[in-house]
């Protein structure tokens, strides 16, 4: 009894003996001081080393989109790493291309802070803030589609310009043990600046349109970041097509919503491609703007639609409806949302009518 | 012959017959999981390789002098299945956290294979044989450092075949692990062919 007892001991002390060697060594080898962060040579934060650059800098308020969570499976992060970024991992590599790589591109849920960092990142990614809201109402558009209404708390206010989008924060749930940011397009009127409006589509098994669905109640408090994202009307007085299927008609109705506040006399057209009747929505909406923007015309258009013999729109894909409408395109500028097929397709038979590339601006889903 | 020069030609033969005739994989068929699994790429595979080669040099050593210095004292060499991998896990746990620190570069090469290691029946394997075969100090070390290269050897010999293959049609039933096993097998038996190198030893 007692020899079995001395052996249990013994082998449990030799097994603690190297725990507690383990402890001092990571105390010791894993300790990397307070680091300092530069970003855009200006904003100096200092942080507490060996975390990620992803993490430091969202614990600095500094929010970097980020679809994964900084497991390096989306490679959203990148940013620009100037100095003290160490060598390129092969857990990035994937994600980065050719000329990236040149331009010190870099992953930044990858890195870790093990020294003074420079990074150089997007000034506007500086005014990014995280929002406390509360989830005001909820709309059903479609079968799958729902327009969700958040009112600002904390901040209570948010600035954006038409076409960003923002991210939201799905927290773990009932079959979901993951913690994600998705990104939405805004979709609600820039004038009221203490509501942010999505429009959402399900994703059969989406962690975060799943979470919006079935968890997210009228009244429920939610957590999101922004405004991100470089997709936004120019200046310029050419003609406007706009092109989006599905939920992708949210940055186009801020931007209607943008044009009305400053009552732009813009010609522009809006195709929207749904499969069938039961995909169309918002069209009270845009027959609303028509009425208010007078050279603003809403098409939808309907791939299949279930019954041909009442619907009087356009049918066939979205680009079959541009291709019949327009005849030259060349002085006018497009705006595309949508899936990324339907973006590649728009794109094909925009230059085919003779648009230039550069005039030519997309949001894709992915 | 002396002592020592005896103890050392006896360390270079267990080093060669560990690499050829008494290869972990193809003769014992220890550490077939990471072999299968990590036998896609030659670079990965080279990796790998060379942090099997690392852990089992040292971690055979070290674990030589437990089993000698505190297991055997103490009428306790029962319980050397779980000292060793006790053992093995910390050495892999220490090294990836000073790799790490030190030289990023390494980290990227090699570290990443390193938790890997900890659960390569290989590793334990080695430490197992040493003492049934009642090895030296000198002659573990050989021994281990053999076992590691000959797990290499055959991990790298895999993954260049297998990135040929990819450009081979195979038939749907076989793909990935299926052809794997039976080129595993066709290696082994193209190693027995070592057998009569080391006759006579």
């Amino acid at each position: 009894m007692i020899d079995i007892l001395t052996a249990i001991f013994i082998i449990s002390s030799t097994a603690a003996g190297l725990a507690a060697i383990l402890v001092v060594a990571e105390r010791f080898f894993a300790d990397y001081g307070e680091c300092l962060i530069t970003i855009n040579n200006d904003e100096k934060r200092t942080v507490k080393g060996g975390g990620s650059l992803l993490e430091s800098l969202t614990s600095e308020k500094i929010f970097i989109p980020s679809a994964c969570g900084g497991r390096g499976t989306c490679g959203y992060c990148k940013c620009k790493v100037l100095k003290g970024g160490g060598i390129l991992l092969p857990t990035e590599e994937p994600y980065l291309s050719a000329e990236e790589k040149k331009n010190n591109m870099r992953l930044s849920c990858q890195i870790k802070i093990r020294e003074d960092i420079d990074i150089e990142i997007p000034e506007e990614l500086l005014a990014v803030k995280e929002y406390k809201v509360i989830c005001k109402k909820i709309v059903d558009l479609t079968y799958d589609m729902k327009q969700f209404i958040f009112s600002l708390q904390e901040p209570a206010k948010i600035s954006y310009t038409p076409g960003q989008y923002v991210q939201l924060f799905a927290p773990k749930y009932d079959g979901n043990t993951e913690e994600v940011y998705r990104a939405y397009s805004i979709s609600s009127d820039p004038a009221d600046n203490t509501i942010v409006e999505l429009i959402i589509r399900l994703v059969p098994n989406g962690i975060c349109t799943t979470y919006c669905f079935k968890h997210l109640k009228e009244g429920d408090q939610a957590l999101l970041n922004g405004p991100y994202g470089d997709f936004r009307l120019t200046d310029t007085n050419a003609k406007i097509i706009f092109i989006a299927g599905g939920s992708g008609i949210a940055p186009i109705k801020c931007m209607l919503h943008h044009m009305q506040n400053i009552t732009c006399l813009r010609e522009a057209v809006f195709y929207f491609g749904v499969n069938s009747e039961k995909d169309l929505c918002m069209v009270d909406t845009m027959r609303a703007f028509e009425k208010t923007l007078p050279k603003f015309k809403f098409v939808p258009v309907m791939s299949r639609p279930e019954h041909p013999e009442k619907w009087k729109g356009e049918t066939g894909l979205v680009t079959e409806a541009v291709l019949r409408n327009e005849k030259n395109a060349d002085q006018s500028e497009a705006y595309l949302c949508g899936s990324p097929g339907m973006i590649d397709a728009s794109i094909v038979v925009l230059k085919k009518l003779g648009m230039k590339e550069s005039n030519i601006f997309y949001d894709k889903f992915s | 012959m002396t002592g020592l020069t005896g103890e050392m030609t006896h360390a270079l033969v267990v080093c060669f017959s560990a690499i050829f005739t008494g290869n972990m994989v193809l003769s014992y068929f220890l550490g077939l999981c990471p072999f299968i699994g990590v036998s896609r790429e030659i670079k990965t595979a080279f990796g790998l390789g060379t942090a099997v080669v690392f852990v089992l040099t040292f971690t055979s050593g070290i674990n030589w002098a437990a089993y000698h210095y505190i297991l055997v004292p103490l009428e306790l060499d029962f319980f050397r299945f779980i000292l060793f991998i006790i053992i093995i896990a910390a050495f892999v746990q220490f090294v990836e956290m000073i790799i790490e620190r030190f030289s990023p570069l390494l980290y990227v090469n090699l570290g990443i294979f390193l938790p890997l290691i900890t659960v390569n029946c290989a590793i334990l394997g080695v430490s197992l044989f040493m003492v049934i075969r009642d090895y030296s100090l000198i002659v573990t070390v050989a021994y281990g450092f053999g076992s590691g290269l000959g797990w290499m050897l055959a991990i790298v010999s895999m993954a260049g075949i297998r990135q040929r293959l990819n450009e081979s049609r195979i038939p749907y039933g076989l793909q990935g692990p299926g052809i794997t096993l039976i080129i595993a097998g066709l290696m082994a038996l193209a190693f027995i062919g070592f057998s009569g190198v080391l006759q006579g030893r």
